[in-house]
């Protein structure tokens, strides 16, 4: 089975300190550290599983981002991967998730011939929760989300069963292989870090992050071992549109961030009656909460 | 995110800051032969110390945040005995599961075998964070040591059976105690028989308080020389599950590492295996056996004391009393100083101690592939009588320093440290027996007595007061000396008494005296490298060993053979 896994690498917002905003109200990654996004560990470590059951398979994990993602790809080596993409590129930059999405597409179609495309319901940068599905729609292929446990994979029948989480419960679902799943944050933690892997893979780095200096060295180096070389894709590399990615892409456009306080302590659940909507809306409509 | 190892600044300086390491690593890695054979082999020295700090990172992580957090469960829960199998409380597993994953099983064996070929110092703090997140736990994952023993005793064919076996994360146990021999392991009598027609031993009888005694693999001590009493008729043997003929009778009810099961097995004419030569199971395996679990006992112990420092020192933080924060009183910072002091010290005689076995086991693995030059032999004879020597006082001295600081834990936390609701109780437990198994504190000092007497605990006592210390340490150096010359004298003493009995009561004395003035030294010098990491230590230490020692040093001196007398119980 060939596994793709989506990974980002984000600002750890979980432990957030005063200095974690800007005075301007965005984000001060200075302040936070980069870390592998937690959801995306969840997809991983399903993709682990799977491999564990069909020996043979292989991981391929996807980035985009700054170079320096690349982090990310060596945690996802260390952790069981075996080969990974830092999608990276200056035209890039500024990507809402519609060009996201665009880009890592374009990135999946060229790793071809997957079976099954994993992420994280969600990044803890964004919350958006957007890319995952928006792959699939690209793609082409099913899609489940908020997956819990991949249950049972039939490669002859081309069939997977997932557990999904939903509001109040769980519900399994079965799809058809290929598809994009997208795991929450209740499915089982990923495993550690494996010695021998940390060990094998601790220089491994995309071309970016290499000094000039240094390019010898690595040339040398990986000659010698390949898998010391983290795949690096530009813009062209992966026959990006130059229209639909990065900030020409993005048709978001934010207009400001402000600092929210919540004070409310108080819970209501609603039902979905059309009544309870409609008070629901005339009331937020009234204290201007919308409108 | 918490991490045993990066948190505890301590256990990287013991791994980084002897000069020893480069001779242990160099030796270890044979001049770094495997480095284009294997993909995760070490380059030359500073990559291969890069890795061993990764790996703990691992094992900081893993302890930190699936060990730990499941401790409390383990213990409540513990394991159960059925149809003659042990099934291990449910997180057990987790923990088993996690630590295979991490690859932490088989550490110390060369890589043609699936290790990791870290040096024992490496596993030594692998084992110690182990122990702080579940000193109970650490019993199971530690006994993956007795490959070493296979290892250094068995033959090829038993290497590529079973070596890649505990590599993956199998477990082993050593079955050495009977109802009827405990310390005393020459009365074994467990029976090993020659099977003429299945051309293999079988083995019947009955071992007791066998730890992990389910396990994968055993080495099990027998008698294969019929009609024999003694330790000469002792050999040793390999038991593996897979073969059958062993099952565990019941399951022990303890005060302590309850997440470890203690067996009482029986052998049904179990096929086994002979290790090594016949013969020499007692006087020489399990001897090598029990070193490597002294010393494993020795970072049990470390692990112990650190994880009941952390409690008493965030319980004394939030505790609130009179209006202020308890550890803001000189009587509960006097409790948390001395456990910090204790742990530093006898940390710094764990690695020391580590680090001795490592250089003459790297020498003799070595002496098995080729003719040791004279310089290595002389090396390894050094090493061997230094690691001989430490192991007794580094399992002793952490073993009664983990149930002290385990006890001053539970005096931090008040009424509600004797409460089960605070960790702390869990630790006193776990920590009672550490000065009991794999030989109590009193068979330690038999062990080391011989060091005493003949002088060589005096004469690393005189090296080490050679080695150069920084200028704040000086005015420490000059007292250390004082309290060498007190244990010498009180030596002397005893020596020229000429009586058995005076000799062995106050043998304990002058063993404690040893350890406290060679672990002053230790210390000394780690706070010479760094005053931040150890000064405070040292300051408190040799207070406190300058105290025991002047002590110890009275006490010998009002011993006489009359007084003998008021001692003696019948």
């Amino acid at each position: 089975m060939k596994i793709v896994v989506l990974a980002k690498q984000v600002p750890d917002t979980r432990n957030v300190g005063p200095d974690a905003m800007t005075p301007e109200g965005t984000v001060n990654r200075a302040a936070l550290p980069a870390v592998f996004n937690p959801e995306d560990l969840n997809a991983l470590e399903q993709a682990l599983r799977l491999k564990d059951q069909f020996p043979g398979s292989t991981i391929s994990v996807v980035t985009m981002g700054l170079p320096k993602s690349a982090e990310v790809i060596r945690e996802a080596l260390y952790r069981g991967a075996d080969e990974g993409y830092v999608v990276t590129d200056r035209c890039l930059g500024g990507a809402d998730t519609l060009a996201t999405s665009y880009t890592l597409s374009q990135a999946i179609r060229k790793i071809g011939d997957f079976d099954i495309i994993l992420g994280g319901r969600q990044a803890i940068d964004g919350d958006t929760a957007q890319v995952g599905p928006q792959i699939a729609e690209k793609l082409g292929l099913t899609q489940v989300t908020y997956a819990e446990e991949i249950l049972s994979v039939d490669t002859d029948a081309r069939k997977i069963v997932i557990k999904r989480h939903i509001d109040g419960g769980v519900e399994t679902v079965e799809a058809p292989l290929p598809l994009v799943v997208t795991v929450n944050g209740s499915a089982a933690p990923c495993r550690p870090r494996n010695a021998k892997r940390v060990m094998k893979y601790k220089n491994a780095t995309v071309i970016a992050e290499r000094s000039a200096e240094d390019a010898a060295k690595y040339d040398e180096l990986i000659a010698k071992k390949p898998f010391l070389n983290i795949t690096q894709w530009g813009a062209s590399d992966i026959e990006a549109d130059p229209a639909q990615i990065g900030k020409a892409g993005s048709p978001t456009n934010v207009k400001a961030v402000q600092n929210i306080v919540f004070k409310a302590k108080d819970s209501r659940t609603m039902t979905s009656s059309d009544s309870d909507v409609e008070g629901l809306i005339i009331e937020l409509l009234n204290e201007k909460i919308i409108g | 995110m918490a991490n045993f190892y990066t948190d505890v600044p301590e256990i990287k300086f013991e791994l980084e800051n002897s000069p020893l390491m480069q001779r242990i690593v160099d030796l270890k890695e044979r001049d770094y032969a495997d480095k284009d054979e294997y993909d995760e082999a070490p380059q030359d020295f500073a990559d291969a110390m890069d890795n061993y700090n990764r790996v703990l990172e691992i094992v900081g992580d893993v302890t930190a945040n699936i060990i730990a957090p499941n401790a409390e469960d383990v213990d409540a829960e513990g394991p159960h005995c059925a149809d003659g199998r042990v099934r291990y409380a449910s997180k057990t597993y987790e923990n088993l599961d996690a630590m295979v994953k991490a690859g932490m099983n088989g550490m110390t064996m060369p890589r043609r075998y699936n290790g990791l070929n870290l040096p024992n110092t490496v596993y030594t703090a692998a084992n110690e964070m182990v122990s702080t997140g579940d000193a109970g736990f650490e019993n199971i994952w530690s006994l993956q040591d007795c490959i070493e023993t296979l290892y250094e005793f068995g033959n090829e064919d038993q290497h590529s059976r079973f070596i890649p076996r505990i590599c993956a994360g199998e477990t082993m146990s050593m079955d050495l105690t009977e109802p009827d021999a405990g310390s005393d392991l020459q009365s074994v009598m467990l029976k090993a028989t020659f099977d003429e027609e299945n051309n293999c031993w079988r083995l019947n009888g009955s071992k007791r308080f066998i730890t992990n005694g389910d396990s994968d693999l055993h080495l099990v001590l027998a008698r294969s020389e019929a009609g024999t009493r003694d330790g000469r008729g002792l050999s040793m043997f390999i038991y593996d599950k897979r073969d059958g003929g062993v099952d565990v009778r019941r399951i022990e009810n303890k005060l302590g590492i309850h997440g470890s099961p203690t067996c009482e097995l029986v052998y049904k004419n179990a096929k086994a295996e002979l290790c090594g030569s016949r013969k020499m199971g007692l006087i020489k395996y399990v001897m090598a056996l029990m070193n490597g679990a002294r010393l494993g006992i020795a970072a049990q112990s470390v692990g112990l004391s650190q994880a009941a420092y952390n409690e008493g020192l965030a319980y004394a933080r939030d505790r609130k009393q009179f209006g202020k924060a308890i550890i803001e009183f000189p009587a509960v910072y006097d409790m948390l100083s001395i456990m910090k002091a204790k742990l530093d010290a006898g940390r710094a005689l764990l690695y020391q101690t580590a680090r001795y076995v490592d250089v003459y086991k790297a020498l003799d693995d070595i002496a098995r592939e080729r003719k040791l030059t004279p310089e290595e032999r002389a090396e390894q004879k050094t090493y061997s009588r230094l690691a001989d020597a430490f192991t007794p006082l580094a399992k002793g001295m952490n073993s009664e320093y983990a149930n002290q600081n385990a006890y001053d834990c539970i005096q931090i936390h008040g009424g509600s440290g004797f409460m089960l609701e605070y960790a702390c109780q869990r630790i006193y437990r776990d920590a009672r027996i550490t000065s009991i198994y794999e030989g109590t504190t009193q068979l330690q000092t038999v062990a080391a007595i011989r060091y005493v007497t003949n002088g060589f605990y005096g004469q690393v006592i005189a090296d080490y007061g050679q080695l150069p210390v920084s200028a704040e340490c000086e005015a420490y150096k000059a007292r250390v000396a004082e309290m060498a010359d007190k244990y010498n004298a009180a030596v002397e003493a005893v020596k020229a008494a000429e009586n058995q009995d005076l000799h062995d009561i106050c043998a304990r004395h002058l063993y404690e005296m040893a350890a406290d003035v060679i672990m002053c030294h230790l210390l000394m010098q780690n706070a010479s490298k760094a005053p931040e990491l150890f000064g405070k230590s040292l300051n408190v230490y040799v207070n406190f060993a300058e105290a025991e020692v002047e002590k110890h040093s009275l006490w010998v001196s009002r011993m006489t053979v009359d007084q003998l007398d008021s001692y003696r119980k019948a």
